[in-house]
């Protein structure tokens, strides 16, 4: 394998862990707040997906596709906290797996009555359509690299929004001591609601950032699902920073083993032996690399409340 | 104890209401006259599409036919199999005891269609595959009750396998998931491309990214590459194919259902100009295609794919023996032997059944085109094979 | 509120109809309703060896269904070996397939406590959410495992044409047979985890669960006794998997499918978490509410899920509670 692929293998682990990120940002800001283990993740990220796939066309114009396919997931995202989730915020993890599992075949099926059950159309705007040769004679989709930029702006967002303002002073507050936010006369309820509409966004956002490089279909947030919890659980539960570094970790170390796996069993065993363990080790290897993180440090590799 | 002795008479009722509940108690019996059709399909779920599609057509080519099959007035009792094989396989015991059904039908997945034969066979019930055709059943464990009405799985990878070699491809790439039906599929291609191989990558089952295995592709540099991705990896596969600038620099084969009308739609025009080998394509110029594909579009405004003209083909299939045996269901020896004859006119064209009860038909190649009204679709650009039967039939002893 | 009497009570009216069940439903002309009854007990014991850990021992494993898998593997790969007429393995002793039920069954459990020692071992060193996450990935490994057994159908898994056999006039081929074996199993196993729970080993576990610290003060060591639980749930579950291969006559990797491990969670807190009974009683509510819906509609997921939901709001002690008066033992 020559330096060139290499480098550009490792553009490709950047790139999936950031479109990662995306998605875990918004699942542990919520854990990390209420609390909340929301498994509908993934639900709110299949809209998101929907609603710019649907906008797109009538717009003629994905930014602004995505730009009003924001707000009314996080509208869906805060009616669903209102109606259902507020008062699961006390009960146990498995109480919000159960209740959020629930919501997930709900949405799908929601999603299947409104848009059909054959998967729908979505593409990047045209000005990011073709390539662009970052690495000499490497062509990297521009829209690849549009999602990089995406990720690394909410990264930045959301450590100014936690750092640097009055939400943010409040968000770090209520994860830390909730009574005394109440009894300082913070409307917790309402803060919380919002938060749980920032995430709802977040999701919609990754969402609408992967619809044009993935299938958009019944049941693409539970494809996503998994691997996110995977890069948040390694990250450790609740911490932005924790998930933009698990999300970076997992996206190099699956593209890597993807790539240099069976090249190197090649080197060790007949090429037809190696093709197929190479693929079944690196479809293992995220799992291998959690189930390692974990039995090393347990709580994560930045656990929010230590 | 007041409220707790009710409870407990309620906890029993419910208990009692399951086993007299009226909506679980439609009469069993078929009467004379009549046949009733099990359609188990996948209608939850991602592959949801696919069982719509099945169950559209299947309900189409009844409506077709007046409402009946071979004379006999035909009922269909649809259910959602969930694509969960032991699901699968209780609704068929469910339906051959409750519903006393003739036939079963509607099946997309191989894996579901192994684990319902074992009842069906005990049962007497025959099942005629509108999808599924698993090289287990043409071979070794090949079934009196079975007929795979589609085709045997790797036809349509020996289809474009012929087809490279043909067209001089020498150095070839070739994908599919880590599965057995993946590695049967380029063992498929291999059986008739007989060019070098530079790549033969597998990719984990429902992977959503590819780009690190197109780079090592275009480092590759082949002449043509071979990909075997059904459902959502296919369009996720072929989106980030065209946006990777491989479209136009390197010929994109694959076989005809990752590049049908139910997906088509979503892959958008990075599928165009594809080239894609079938059994079955919407312009077949016969006139039970026409009258099918012109019907399939006015009841549900959306162009028939592959998998419902499957399924059209099994309702007339059914229709045509049932017809030979004078409308008699319950000697099985003689609907088989009608199933066997294939006596109808197949909106495919010529059709016969192999000793195996998989298809002898013909392949196409099949190019992806935007028709009059700018959508998707497949014209067919030649003839690959004719009359071809699949390679396991000798391993069949029936 | 405790009343033993109105819990003794509901199990014996539970396993009155559950014997009788057999005879109404041929009564009624409904035989079908064994064979689904039997696919109720089956799960019923996978959701009980469930509780086990995640009710008494406040573990909740989301890759339970692996162990459910990994014994109706057993169960498939030694069938497929008689199908086959080849050995299992012939280094370092000639093993051949079998499908004798008093092999492949306890052989079946074996494999399942045997797996569940392993990612136990190392999945107990976490608690909470971490605990949920780790079962699911080993999980997902075994499910990618799975697939990969290109030997065994790999994703298309394996058809049986054989199921189980015991001694000589009991034929599992027959409904009603197997559903009293069926019953039998879930009986003794009910019967098994009665006793562990409210043995001194019972005890310590449940007390792992409310205060691990106080256990550790008192000389217990938690892990040791979480992780011997969690073997026994392995093996009830790897049994339910070898029932389950013979209820299905198939045996695939779907069955160990991160889906399936959320719903037998949904069992076991639909019926009532730490009941040992009302897991059984929650794979029936569950089971026959997605046979009801699913008849009713073919959108009936959009009627369950606001269900779970219902239930997990407002009741919070599942179906047992509300039967028989008795939520978890020390609520």
């Amino acid at each position: 394998m020559t330096l060139l692929l290499l480098i550009e293998q490792g553009l490709n682990g950047l790139q999936l862990g950031v479109m990662l990120f995306l998605m875990a940002a918004g699942l542990t800001l919520v854990f990390g707040i209420m609390d909340m283990i929301n498994l509908a993740h993934g639900s709110f990220y299949m809209v998101g997906a929907y609603l710019t796939a649907t906008f797109a066309p009538v717009f003629d114009s994905f930014a602004l596709a995505v730009l009003a396919a924001l707000p009314l997931a996080a509208l869906v995202g805060m009616a669903v906290e209102v109606v259902a989730l507020r008062t699961l915020y006390r009960r146990e993890h498995l109480d919000q797996v159960l209740a959020t599992f629930g919501l997930i075949l709900f949405f799908n099926e929601l999603v299947r009555i409104v848009w059909g059950p054959q998967p729908i159309f979505l593409q990047p705007p045209s000005w990011l359509a073709g390539t662009v040769e970052i690495i000499p004679g490497v062509p990297y989709p521009a829209f690849r690299l549009a999602i990089i930029a995406v990720g690394l702006a909410v990264a930045v967002f959301l450590y100014l929004l936690i750092t640097r303002t009055r939400t943010g002073m409040l968000i770090r507050a209520g994860a830390s001591n909730r009574e005394m936010l109440g009894a300082l006369g913070v409307d917790v309820k309402r803060l919380y609601t919002l938060v749980f509409g920032l995430g709802a966004a977040l999701a919609a956002l990754a969402g609408a950032m992967a619809g044009p490089v993935l299938a958009v279909q019944v049941g693409m947030g539970e494809s996503v699902l998994i691997l996110t919890f995977v890069v948040i659980v390694i990250g450790g539960l609740g911490s932005v920073r924790g998930a933009l570094v698990g999300a970076l970790l997992v996206g190099m170390v699956d593209t890597l083993a993807r790539a240099l796996l069976p090249t190197v069993l090649r080197t060790m065993m007949p090429p037809s032996q190696a093709d197929g363990m190479g693929a079944s080790l690196a479809s293992m290897t995220i799992y291998i690399l959690m189930a390692a993180v974990l039995a090393w440090k347990p709580r994560g590799l930045f656990p929010a409340h230590a | 104890m007041n409220s707790a002795s009710s409870r407990l008479g309620a906890f029993l009722a419910v208990g009692l209401a399951c086993l007299a509940s009226p909506a679980l108690a439609q009469s069993g019996e078929t009467k004379p006259g009549e046949i009733k059709i099990g359609m188990i399909t996948t209608l939850s779920g991602p592959g949801s599409g696919l069982g719509n599609d099945v169950r559209d057509a299947f309900a189409l080519a009844v409506k077709d036919l007046g409402g009946s099959l071979g004379g006999l007035k035909a009922t269909v009792i649809e259910a959602d199999d969930q694509q969960k094989p032991d699901v699968a396989k209780q609704l068929a015991d469910r339906m051959v005891e409750r519903d006393k059904v003739d036939v079963v039908t509607g099946i997309i997945w191989s894996n579901l269609a192994l684990a319902l034969m074992p009842s069906l066979e005990r049962a007497e019930v025959f099942f005629l595959s509108p999808n599924a055709g698993p090289s287990q059943l043409a071979g070794k464990q090949c079934n009196p009750f079975f007929f795979g009405v589609a085709y045997q799985n790797d036809g349509q990878h020996e289809a474009m396998g012929q087809h490279m070699q043909a067209q001089g491809i020498k150095r070839a790439y070739l994908m599919a998931p880590n599965y057995p039906a993946g590695k049967d599929a380029l063992t498929g291609v291999k059986r008739f491309f007989k060019g070098e191989v530079v790549g033969e990558v597998y990719t984990t089952v429902g992977q959503l990214d590819y780009a690190a295995e197109l780079a090592q592709l275009r480092a590759a540099a082949p002449d043509g590459v071979y990909i075997f991705y059904p459902g959502g990896m296919g369009i996720n596969f072929v989106k980030q194919f065209e946006q990777a600038g491989l479209k136009g620099k390197v010929p994109l084969f694959g076989p005809g259902f990752s590049f049908s009308e139910d997906s088509l739609p979503a892959i958008g025009d990075a599928a165009l100009g594809v080239m894609n080998t079938a059994q079955w394509s919407s312009d077949l110029d016969n006139p039970q295609n026409r009258k099918f594909v012109q019907g399939f579009e006015a009841a549900y405004n959306r162009l028939p794919s592959v998998y419902a003209a499957q399924a059209y083909d099994v309702a007339l299939l059914l229709d045509s023996a049932i017809r030979k045996t004078g409308g008699s269901l319950t000697d099985k020896n003689a609907l088989r032997a009608a199933l066997q004859s294939a006596d109808f006119k197949s909106i495919r064209g010529d059709f016969k059944f192999n000793a195996n009860h998989f298809p002898i038909q013909d392949y196409y190649l099949r190019e992806v085109v935007k028709d009059d009204k700018g959508r998707l679709t497949n014209v067919i650009r030649s003839t690959v094979f004719e009359d071809h039967a699949d390679p396991y039939a000798a391993e069949c002893k029936m | 509120m405790r009343d033993h009497g109105r819990e003794t009570l509901a199990v014996l009216i539970g396993l009155a109809f559950l014997l009788a069940l057999p005879f109404l439903a041929e009564a009624a002309g409904k035989g079908f309703y064994v064979t689904l009854f039997t696919r109720i007990l089956i799960f019923g014991l996978a959701a009980v060896s469930l509780d086990l850990i995640l009710g008494y021992g406040g573990m909740v494993s989301f890759g339970h269904a692996a162990f459910v898998g990994v014994g109706a593997y057993a169960v498939g790969i030694l069938s497929w070996h008689v199908f086959d007429g080849s050995p299992l393995m012939t280094w370092p002793v000639t093993l051949e397939g079998t499908e004798n039920a008093f092999v492949v069954w306890p052989l079946a459990m074996l494999m399942g406590g045997l797996f569940a020692l392993v990612i136990g071992a190392i999945s107990l060193r976490t608690t909470g959410i971490s605990f949920i996450m780790i079962t699911l990935a080993f999980a997902q490994m075994l499910f990618y495992l799975a697939i990969g057994l290109r030997k065994y159908g790999g994703e298309d898994g394996i058809a049986l044409y054989n199921k189980s056999q015991l001694v000589p006039p009991i034929d599992l081929f027959d409904r009603t047979t197997f559903y009293y074996v069926c019953l039998g199993l879930l009986v003794a196993f009910l019967a098994v985890c009665r006793r562990l729970t409210r043995s001194r080993f019972g005890m310590a576990v449940q007390g792992a669960r409310i205060n691990e610290r106080r256990m550790k003060a008192l000389g217990f060591s938690p892990y040791r006794y979480k992780l011997t639980a969690f073997v026994i749930s392995g093996a009830g579950a790897g049994l339910s998997g070898a029932l389950l291969a013979n209820a299905a006559e198939f045996v695939g990797p779907a069955y160990m499918s991160w889906q399936r491990s959320g719903e037998l969670i949904v069992m076991v807190v639909l019926g009532g978490m730490g009941t040992l009974f009302g897991p059984v009683a929650g794979a029936a509510a569950f089971l026959l509410l997605e046979e009801w819906l699913a008849d009713l509609t073919e959108h009936w997921q959009i009627i369950l899920g606001p269900i779970l939901l219902f239930v997990v709001v407002f009741a919070r002690r599942g179906l047992w509670g509300w039967v028989a008066g008795q939520g978890r033992e020390d609520r």
